[in-house]
């Protein structure tokens, strides 16, 4: 399999805090990886610093054999590196449809028309009304977003992140405060992504990792400790010592 | 905005130019009603006009886009100086002249877009602000081009399409400058709907966001400023030709403040809040300076305070809001 991304120690300092330290690792298309680690260890660092919202203070990334350190977050999303957030960033006084309509007509370069009516350009609506049938939320299309409910609003984060056709996809939590009736549509959501891209899901919910990923990345600290199969982590020591680290410093008082 | 989209949105597939036909209806209606309620006062509304698309062009950058500026005075100012200029040089035919005060906005918008959306929140108003002083400043030292506090005067247009005399009455103004806004009007509500307009409002909700979805942020909003300076400059040329004088309170501070605080009334982010914010205030400051010349900026405090109070999104939004309770009562019965 070719490798989609490849991270080549790749470090992200504030000041003297070294949140990430030389991580290197590779996705390939059809990975399905999940990324874990106790709190404060530095995953959603690694998630900005993958997207672009943060420069690396040191290393490499590459997509797909080119250097993609330098660039900003525009370029590496038409290179087709995606991610969604840990707390749902939309655009808030649009339609559900405009959301997912806008990442489809950005990444056809159809921004640039000044004069046409945006949703309802056909090559646009076919695809917007298709990933929100996929997703289910094809009823909600004309409803704003600020009134739609937290799930919803995880699943239209989903379809967008969908209608910019990712070759790596990066999820932030994808499941994190979904009410529990409505979490398993998020995780029916995420088995149904196409099967050619690479997916990093970043999640606490361990029954959801088990699920999901085919390999493990656990981070400590600010360093990778552990890769391997869902079936491993469990009995790794390192990992174990990791998480009851985390939970020794959490009950010391403050 | 929730309730008003979803109004404005039930006529996106009815009837293709719907929206359009509404408004230039809508314009020759109020149009009309001017003309019956102020009928020996045609350059007051000819004035106000010229005001009432410095509000769109304000909304434009301000409600489409979340930029904040007290320094939108300058497009307008600055356009008004250029068709001054040109039409005391000797091009006096007023599409021409429609046409300098388009140039020289659109070039003042990019310039002040440039500057303006570099900044974000508090550093952009007073960017703002300190760019529309310069520009006054600018106005009053200038005076072998802008007169001084003199001003420019002498502008006398020749007639519309060679057929309309500029006349006394302002009937001619009245009609051509009504005319322009209700073009300009139908132009920018398709503009405000296409997708470079949905995207600047993707922009204005989640910059972040938007970047996320690939868009680079920058060049938008200077286009978008652009946009904005023409539509602020066919209000400067308007303004200019129909007054026939040009002087320093187009640039000032207080046309500024008093747009941006049309613009809040009538509700950002929609532009018939922007044409009814832009309408009803300056009405009522006719009105009510004429009726009392001591105590009408008192009223005028007691309108906004009014408003601010029971419909603190704009009155277009209050009105969304009653109109769907409307539609929705009539529905169940």
């Amino acid at each position: 399999m070719t490798d989609l991304l490849e991270l080549n120690k790749v470090s992200r300092a504030f000041g003297g805090l070294r949140v990430n330290q030389d991580i290197s690792f590779k996705l390939a298309a059809g990975d399905r990886v999940a990324l874990i680690g106790p709190n404060g260890a530095g995953k959603t660092t690694l998630v900005n610093v993958i997207s672009g919202g943060l420069p690396p203070t040191g290393g490499t990334l590459c997509l797909e054999g080119d250097d993609i350190t330098r660039l900003g977050i525009p370029d590496r999303v038409r290179r087709g590196l995606v991610r969604t957030f840990q707390v749902t960033r939309l655009f808030a006084t649009l339609t559900a449809a405009e959301n997912v309509a806008l990442a489809v007509m950005q990444r056809k370069g159809i921004t640039r028309r000044f004069f046409s009516a945006a949703t309802s350009a056909p090559e646009v609506r076919e695809e917007w009304e298709k990933l929100l049938g996929t997703l289910g939320i094809a009823h909600l299309a004309r409803i704003t977003v600020s009134q739609l409910a937290y799930g919803q609003q995880r699943l239209l984060e989903l379809a967008i992140g969908l209608a910019l056709n990712p070759k790596v996809l990066l999820l932030d939590e994808p499941a994190a405060g979904v009410p529990h009736d409505e979490a398993p549509k998020i995780l029916e959501a995420i088995e149904r992504l196409p099967a050619d891209i690479a997916v990093l899901m970043i999640e606490h919910d361990m029954d959801l990792v088990f699920r999901f990923a085919k390999r493990v990345l656990v981070l400590a600290n600010g360093r990778l400790i552990f890769e391997g199969t869902p079936q491993a982590v469990t009995s790794d020591p390192e990992v174990r010592r990791a998480y009851l680290g985390s939970y020794a410093d959490a009950r010391r008082p403050a | 905005m929730s309730t008003l989209s979803t109004v404005a949105r039930k006529s996106d597939g009815a009837f293709p130019f719907a929206s359009e036909l509404t408004a230039v209806a809508s314009i020759a209606a109020l149009g009309v009603l001017g003309y019956l309620l102020f009928p020996d006062d045609l350059a007051f509304l000819t004035r106000l006009i010229g005001i009432t698309l410095l509000v769109l062009s304000l909304d434009l950058v301000t409600g489409y886009c979340g930029i904040a500026t007290l320094g939108h005075a300058a497009l307008f100012g600055v356009s008004t100086y250029a068709v001054g200029n040109a039409c005391l040089g000797g091009l006096r035919d007023p599409v021409a002249l429609l046409g300098v005060g388009i140039v020289a906005g659109a070039i003042m918008g990019i310039v002040s877009g440039a500057l303006i959306t570099r900044f974000r929140g508090l550093p952009q108003l007073v960017i703002s602000i300190a760019l529309g002083q310069l520009v006054a400043a600018l106005a009053n030292k200038l005076s072998s081009v802008t007169g001084g506090s003199d001003g420019l005067s002498g502008i006398t247009p020749t007639p519309v399409l060679g057929l309309f005399h500029f006349d006394m009455y302002s009937r001619t103004a009245f009609v051509f400058s009504l005319v322009v806004l209700g073009i300009v009007f139908v132009l920018l509500l398709r503009f405000v709907r296409s997708p470079f307009g949905l995207l600047c409002q993707g922009i204005r909700d989640d910059d972040l966001r938007a970047q996320m979805i690939g868009a680079v942020i920058y060049p938008r909003l200077i286009i978008m400023y652009a946009v904005s300076g023409a539509v602020a400059g066919v209000g400067g040329a308007l303004n200019a030709m129909t007054a026939g004088v040009v002087g320093l309170d187009s640039v000032s501070f207080e046309r500024s403040a008093e747009v941006l605080v049309m613009l809040v009334l009538g509700g950002a982010g929609n532009l018939w809040g922007a044409l009814f914010g832009g309408i009803i205030f300056q009405i009522f400051e006719h009105i009510v300076s004429a009726t009392n010349p001591f105590h009408w900026m008192t009223l005028v405090g007691l309108l906004l305070i009014g408003i601010v109070l029971f419909v603190p999104r704009g009155i277009s939004h209050g009105v969304a809001v009653l109109w769907s309770k409307v539609v929705t009562r009539g529905g169940q019965a």
